[in-house]
């Protein structure tokens, strides 16, 4: 189809989003990606059953986190799709990145170049 | 288990403002099981404080270490060599409450600050959801009552129940808490032995409780 998606987005291969960990996606944060995107399968169509719905609960629970700590929840997010919406796949990569844009680059990042102008 | 929950970010981030390198400690015991201080919630809340920090502009160090418990002094003992080697402002313990009492006892002049809220004694009705089963009264009848605890699951803590209050086997204080003795009752039921409840239970001796102070046990054949 050699559809283009935004090239800023790295893509990180796992087994099935149910492998997805909170601290996988705590991580990405804390070393300063601005953002975090899970792709799963559609709900009901996992092959070990219940993975996505798993990332789903996992990716709500660090929302819920960057919440507590003064941070965008939106920077995390998790979209369903089959492995053959390959133009879906580029239009949330599109989506994402603008929602990110908006946002602006991560407070985790800036904070420390805030200290680095104070020092 | 002892159930724990950690406590909010926001009161821990004002618990260590004022620190920028700290140990922080979990258990492998109960607050393991309860999903609240174990290895892979050391994990979270160390990269949580990290994000939280950075935002802010200061950067935290933070070294994890999972002892086996944290209520025992030998695996306590694991920390010497840690907290020796590494000048840290403050330990931080995701044990229950016992755990950063065990450190603080341990290490006269560190700084020990608890993670956790320790919640009650209890067990798993689900995965993810706990609910207290035991008030540690020190003096267990639950066999007088087919096996249900009303001391910790009444919200009375009624010998002789059940009360006005419930209600198609729910407690008035909430839709979702059952009413222990409505159990108790139709497991009393279930086991025949429904003529027991008929006797007035007399009220309880609560000096094996808290009332008699804090408690200990010893054994002798045990201590050495």
């Amino acid at each position: 189809m050699r559809l283009n998606y935004p090239t800023n987005i790295r893509i990180i291969n796992v087994p099935c989003t149910g492998r997805v960990d909170i601290l996988h996606l705590l991580k990405a944060i804390e070393d300063g990606a601005d953002g975090v995107y899970v792709v799963g399968c559609l709900e009901g169509d996992c092959h070990y059953l219940t993975g996505n719905l798993k990332a789903r609960k996992r990716v709500n629970y660090v929302k819920k986190l960057l919440e507590e700590m003064g941070i965008e929840p939106g920077r995390v997010e998790i979209y369903n799709l089959s492995a053959a919406q390959g133009p879906r796949f580029a239009e949330i990569a599109r989506e994402f990145t603008a929602r990110i844009k908006e946002l602006g680059p991560t407070p985790v990042r800036a904070g420390g170049k805030a200290k680095e102008k104070a020092a | 288990m002892v159930v724990a929950e950690r406590k909010p970010i926001e009161e821990i981030l004002d618990m260590i403002k004022e620190f920028d390198k700290v140990l922080l400690t979990g258990c492998k015991g109960c607050v393991t099981v309860c999903n609240a201080g174990g290895e892979k919630e050391v994990g979270i809340l160390a990269s949580a404080l990290k994000i939280a920090r950075k935002k802010e502009g200061r950067e935290i160090e933070i070294d994890e270490i999972t002892l086996e418990r944290q209520c025992d002094p030998e695996y306590i003992d694991q920390l010497e060599d840690p907290i020796s080697k590494n000048n840290y402002d403050a330990v931080l313990s995701m044990a229950c409450s016992v755990g950063p009492q065990y450190i603080a006892k341990r290490f006269d002049t560190v700084l020990v600050y608890p993670m956790l809220n320790t919640s009650f004694i209890g067990g798993s009705l689900e995965h993810g959801v706990w609910a207290e089963f035991c008030q540690a009264c020190g003096s267990c009848a639950i066999h007088n009552f087919g096996g249900l605890c009303p001391i910790a699951r009444c919200a009375k803590s009624l010998m002789n129940g059940p009360c006005g209050g419930s209600s198609g086997g729910k407690c008035e204080i909430s839709p979702e808490t059952d009413c222990v003795w409505h159990l108790i009752y139709e497991r009393m039921s279930r086991l025949g032995q429904l003529d027991k409840l008929g006797n007035v239970v007399m009220f309880k001796d609560w000096t094996t409780s808290r009332d008699g102070g804090p408690r200990k046990i010893v054994r002798e054949d045990l201590k050495q």
